[in-house]
């Protein structure tokens, strides 16, 4: 069972890098170029909110996000913390919760 | 090129907690760390511990760290280690000492055996030759990783080893990765299950320090992504 968890924790966070990729590239094409072009706030706003589109392009980023950090800090604390035991993982999950409650409520706020 | 007359040879002493001797060795043409070290012995300090064999890079005894990086000592040369004048001789990392240069490998080896790195031949295969295609994908990602000498380079130049001392380590997994690519193999498949837990090939983060100190320039970290992706097949079809 260790076994399995341990691979498809592996995928799950190869799957979720190839999500987060093509993402983290527009989001930073984004803002240069809501920086560049000196949008307001209340410019970008009003391109974003009730937008489908950019409710589930961050929507997604949000969840790769978490999911993809959340696998990664589970095995930063094995390794660095040589930490056995379940510690690691709840510590994760509780990681990834965070991440997703923080995550939807600033989409929430844009969208 | 022989630079200077002598040599200044610092050398690891005692178990875990040792310290350097420093000795003066002569310099010689193409002599090599394995040289030196057996001139500190039979000339200098005979209490010196070591290990080698073959001394003709085969038998993977004689591994040492050597100012900083494992190397095997047979095959390398002072003139390409060397720092004005210096070299730094001590015991593999990631292994127990046992007491100077000489390290315990027993933990190395365990590990080949609990990464199931045996070969079993299916049935039947003992009666007759195997007929294996040179140019099959198989045979040449076994032939890729075939030629390890078990000298340990690798295991002592793994990062993820030293953080997670029960991983498999690069020698184990690579070995593996020709046993899955051995079509004599009772059960390739079968390989793969011990590899695919918590110390399996999963932990590896393709630092490719094994491949970058490897004597014999093989790639374990391509081996292990070689397992990465099999055992990933291997999950998503349900036979693990």
């Amino acid at each position: 069972m260790s076994g399995r968890l341990e691979l498809w924790l592996f995928a799950a966070q190869r799957l979720s890098a190839m999500v987060l990729a093509p993402l983290v590239l527009l989001h930073l094409a984004v803002m240069i170029y809501a920086v560049q072009d000196g949008l307001s706030a209340a410019e970008i706003l009003s391109r974003t909110q009730g937008s489908i589109f950019w409710g589930g392009i961050y929507g997604l980023f949000v969840i790769a996000a978490a999911i993809h950090g959340a696998i990664g800090l589970r095995v930063i604390l094995r390794e660095m913390l040589a930490w056995r035991g379940a510690g690691p993982g709840m510590i994760a999950i509780a990681f990834c919760i965070a991440v997703l409650a923080l995550g939807y409520r600033a989409v929430g706020a844009i969208t | 090129m022989q630079t200077s007359k002598s040599l200044r040879v610092d050398i690891w002493r005692g178990g875990e907690d040792g310290w350097f001797d420093t000795f003066s060795v002569p310099r010689q043409p193409s002599q090599t760390i394995l040289d030196v070290v057996t001139y500190v012995q039979r000339k200098l300090d005979p209490t010196l511990s070591y290990r080698f064999s073959c001394r003709v890079g085969m038998c993977g005894s004689c591994a040492m760290t050597v100012n900083g990086k494992p190397r095997w000592t047979c095959r390398t040369h002072i003139d390409l280690v060397e720092e004005d004048g210096r070299v730094e001789i001590k015991p593999l990392r990631n292994f127990p000492i046992v007491k100077d240069l000489a390290v315990d490998m027993a933990v190395f080896f365990d590990k080949w055996r609990d990464a199931g790195a045996r070969f079993t031949p299916r049935d039947g295969a003992s009666l007759e030759f195997a007929t294996v295609d040179p140019q099959s994908q198989a045979r040449k990602e076994a032939s890729a990783a075939i030629e390890c000498i078990g000298c340990g380079v690798c295991y002592s130049a793994c990062d993820v080893v030293a953080w997670k001392p029960d991983y498999l380590g690069p020698a184990a997994l690579n070995r593996v990765w020709t046993l899955v690519n051995d079509e004599r193999d009772a059960d390739p498949d079968a390989h793969l299950r011990p590899v695919a837990g918590d110390a399996g090939c999963h932990a590896c983060h393709s630092q490719q320090g094994c491949a970058t100190h490897c004597p014999k320039s093989l790639s374990p970290t391509a081996s292990i992504a070689g397992l990465k992706r099999r055992t990933l097949m291997a999950l998503l079809k349900g036979q693990l």
